[in-house]
């Protein structure tokens, strides 16, 4: 009988774990907006993070921006010699980058970047009773630790899209102009006529969503460390994961928002 | 002054309080004692609700601690952490100084650092210590730089948390004394947890031992070598025989 019954109860005690999770990072989300909303606002330490996440973000956003500029103009090319279309590579990359690979790229990197960071940072203040000691010095973590992140990396990260698009455009560009023989005056003139602002925006916003779940995810797992190197270590890498899964979630669930007729 | 009647703690099946009763008047020097995992600072925790208590009532000058606004109750008290808990972020000074730098009791960052420097000074630092991290701090610094950040905001209670874990026996003596003429000093109500007989004899007026949940022998402190109580006596020698069980 435990036999039949015990994958059952596996799936049971896994769904009502999920629920539970997902339940728990819903208050959590909550009492953060609500926090938002609502003074004392420590803006020393938002303008610390919008540093700490946004500005030391940009190297990694960069870089994979313009890597993967070069990669998508080398693909297209490739792609679309198959039907004579080799004309459409500056159109495509402007538009692959800045509605998808420039927000999605983007999230994932600074998830890996910035949200472990959270995690950690928060998980050994948790461990090491500093956010019980902010607790007894009347700082209440939640606006204290929590909204200056969440505030500073949804400002921060559609700054960072945008600046990742130009920059992958850019690398685009430089393999069109120097590797697949476009003329740079065209080149630029097929970028700047097929895109659109809406292009650009939606990117944006996405960029907007992502910060917020990066910083969320960051947080709410470090405030929920266990205890320990193990358990910080723990927290760190659910974290990312969890950050990583629901950025391409949303980021599905805003397509299909901002895109479908 | 604080008053705890009752006061029941569970997690999940364990009971870690089992109906806590005691009464700590004002200006007075309490230390509670106990082995490890008898409950001391859940119920040190529960006083300052960083810990939720499940039923009893825990009460300071008469008023339920739940039912006290927040802020103007958090700022009469003072905590030294176990670990110190300083923020690695932040200077030893801005560390000091961190309740007078934001919220109801901020003042002109100079005016914060130079109250900084003095509480520093009053625990035997010196000033050259406040620009740096508490990294670079050993242990006994640390444990000094949070006796300096409790006491910064004046406040009228103070909780010490194993206040000479991890301390030589001369650093523990020097962070004894200090905390006791501090106490003295401020006519401040101190609530102190340890297992160290040498910090229960340099701190406290009185001494109250937590076993099984509960308080099983209060008295003052002068009282406490001759008291007959066999939970008292197995503890003060430190004996593995006796009502204790010793887990060997």
């Amino acid at each position: 009988m435990n036999l039949v019954l015990s994958p059952v109860a596996a799936i049971g005690r896994s769904t009502l774990a999920i629920m539970g999770a997902i339940g728990r990072i819903a208050i959590y989300c909550g009492a953060t907006l609500s926090h938002l909303v609502r003074p004392p606002f420590y803006y020393r330490e938002i303008w610390n993070q919008i540093v700490q996440i946004g500005w030391l973000s940009l190297p990694v956003v960069g870089l994979t921006a313009l890597f993967t500029g070069g990669a998508l103009a080398l693909q297209i090319y490739a792609g679309g010699a198959r039907f004579n279309a080799e004309s459409v590579v500056p159109s495509i990359v402007a538009i692959g980058m800045v509605r998808e690979l420039g927000p999605v790229l983007g999230g994932l990197m600074v998830a890996g970047r910035v949200a472990s960071a959270i995690a950690a940072e928060i998980g050994t203040m948790r461990v090491t009773e500093q956010i019980d000691a902010l607790v007894t010095l009347s700082t209440n973590p939640m606006k204290y630790l929590t909204v200056p992140r969440v505030l500073a990396a949804t400002l921060t990260l559609p700054l960072l899209v945008a600046v990742g698009d130009s920059i992958g455009i850019f690398g685009g560009y430089l393999v069109g102009t120097t590797r697949l023989g476009f003329n740079p005056a065209n080149y630029i003139q097929n970028t700047v006529d097929f895109l659109e602002v809406w292009d650009v925006t939606s990117g944006m916003i996405k960029g907007a969503a992502f910060g917020f779940i990066v910083a969320l995810m960051g947080c709410y797992h470090g405030m929920n460390s266990g205890k320990g190197a193990r358990g910080v270590g723990k927290a760190t890498t659910n974290a990312v994961v969890s950050a990583s899964i629901l950025i391409l979630a949303a980021n599905y669930l805003l397509t299909e928002l901002f895109f479908t007729a | 002054m604080i008053e705890l009647r009752d006061v029941h703690k569970s997690f999940g099946t364990k009971q870690v309080l089992r109906g806590v009763n005691l009464s700590i008047a004002k200006g007075e020097s309490v230390v509670i004692i106990g082995g490890s995992g008898t409950g001391k600072s859940v119920l040190l925790k529960s006083v300052l609700g960083l810990v939720t208590h499940d039923s009893g009532l825990i009460s300071l000058e008469g008023q339920d601690v739940r039912q006290a606004e927040r802020d103007a109750f958090l700022a009469r008290f003072g905590m030294l952490f176990q670990g110190g808990a300083l923020f690695d972020s932040m200077s030893v000074w801005q560390n000091v100084a961190f309740r007078l730098l934001r919220g109801s009791l901020k003042r002109p960052v100079e005016e914060a650092r130079e109250i900084a420097i003095e509480k520093l000074r009053r625990v035997g630092l010196k000033p050259d210590v406040a620009d740096l991290f508490p990294a670079e701090l050993s242990g006994g610094m640390q444990k000094r730089v949070s006796l300096a950040r409790a006491i910064a905001a004046q406040p009228d209670v103070i909780f010490f948390d194993e206040p000479t874990t991890g301390l030589d026996p001369i650093m523990s003596g020097v962070i004894n004394e200090l905390i006791r003429e501090i106490v003295v000093e401020m006519g401040a109500t101190a609530m102190t947890i340890t297992h160290d007989m040498s910090s229960v004899r340099a701190i406290a007026d009185r001494v109250a031992m937590l076993h099984d949940g509960v308080i099983k022998w209060s008295g003052p402190v002068g009282e406490m070598d001759s008291a007959d109580d066999p939970y008292l006596r197995q503890f003060i020698s430190g004996s593995a025989e006796g009502p204790i069980e010793a887990v060997r």
